[in-house]
């Protein structure tokens, strides 16, 4: 480590990804008594513990860098749309099945690209919830590969589903490898991951998996970006709404 | 929620040195979902090393009529069960 890290900005790149991790934890956790299977119902609330329990960690370490006191519970249920920092591809509705497969294969393979780097941070915190993480979401990915795989090689109806879920989503994936700011300098004290570096081995496992399940990789086009600067899409706005309602009508609630 | 996959029942192994005993079932695709869908419901909590899933369809069960001719004969001979034997103090998984 040769310059001195800002640690604000750590606490803001930590925000990031805790950002990335809970809101994608909540979307999952939508689908608690509605999947298609009760076994799929477990799976998929597994999934979103994992990501909760990474959001945590990741939450807390922001607020104790900021330094104004702010836990784990007030950055999540506290702060209003603009305030959060996560990418536009993880707010995404749930949709049918194919669409929330689709999200988690996209999502899951960006993850653990990242993780598997982050494990080299010169920050040892986020070092260290990397290790830990890194397998959490190695196992999130297969399951999102082995429900491709059948949706896509499945019936007309179920490869009809699964390829629309991933042109659907397709144009959110390349803010997930758009350097922001706050990356941009942490990048250069070996801190943060410089997103595009993540892309090539991205690409190659997508297309892999897309391929095997007789789908078709989706063309680029429209790339909307804005989720690191605070803009989020229409329905973010009633995810907070759901997601915030009991800690703000019950400030402290516990049981 | 009831499915039309196929059931599957699950054995688990604790650890090292067990064996594998059975914990219950699943509905899955395929093997390869089943395993998974194992894992998730059964293995949450560090149950197990180890996995097998085997179709509910291929388990042969004993039929409650025959539970008389079965199991009635070994009821009553004592000499087949370990009890004249002390167990040393300290002996585990016997």
């Amino acid at each position: 480590m040769s310059a001195v890290v800002d640690s604000a900005l750590v606490g803001q790149y930590a925000l990031q990804l805790g950002d990335d991790a809970l809101i994608l934890s909540h979307r999952l956790s939508e689908w608690c008594a509605h999947s298609p299977e009760l076994e799929e119902d477990v799976a998929l609330a597994n999934l979103a513990l994992d990501l909760l329990g990474q959001a945590r960690t990741l939450l807390t370490y922001a607020g104790s860098l900021e330094g104004a006191g702010r836990s784990e519970d007030d950055l999540a249920f506290l702060r209003t749309e603009r305030d959060f920092r996560n990418v536009l591809l993880v707010e995404q509705p749930n949709g049918d099945f194919a669409v929330t497969i689709a999200r988690q294969l996209y999502f899951a393979t960006y993850q653990s690209e990242l993780y598997a780097a982050l494990c080299d941070s010169a920050d040892p915190e986020l070092a260290a919830l990397a290790a830990k993480a890194v397998k959490e979401v190695a196992y999130h990915r297969d399951h999102a590969v082995q429900w491709t795989l059948r949706l896509g090689d499945g019936t007309e109806e179920s490869h009809r589903r699964m390829q629309a879920g991933l042109d659907r989503l397709w144009p959110y994936t390349a803010e997930l490898f758009t350097p922001d700011p706050v990356t941009a300098e942490l990048v250069e004290s070996d801190v943060a991951v410089d997103p595009r570096t993540l892309r090539p081995a991205w690409e190659a496992s997508v297309a892999g998996v897309i391929e095997a399940a007789t789908l078709t990789m989706p063309a680029d086009g429209w790339q909307p970006r804005g989720g690191r600067e605070g803009r989020h899409s229409e329905g973010f706005g009633l995810l907070l709404g759901e997601m915030q309602a009991l800690h703000r009508q019950y400030p402290g609630a516990k049981w | 929620m009831s499915s039309g996959l196929p059931l599957w029942e699950v054995f688990i192994r604790g650890r090292r040195g067990l064996s594998h005993q059975h914990v219950g079932s699943v509905h899955a695709s395929d093997a390869e979902m089943a395993l998974r869908n194992a894992r998730d419901l059964y293995t949450r909590r560090g149950e197990g090393v180890s996995i097998w899933v085997v179709p509910a369809a291929s388990v042969s069960a004993s039929s409650p009529d025959e539970k008389e001719p079965f199991f009635d004969p070994a009821g009553d001979k004592v000499y087949r069960h370990p009890t004249f034997y002390r167990i040393p103090e300290g002996v585990k998984n016997l």
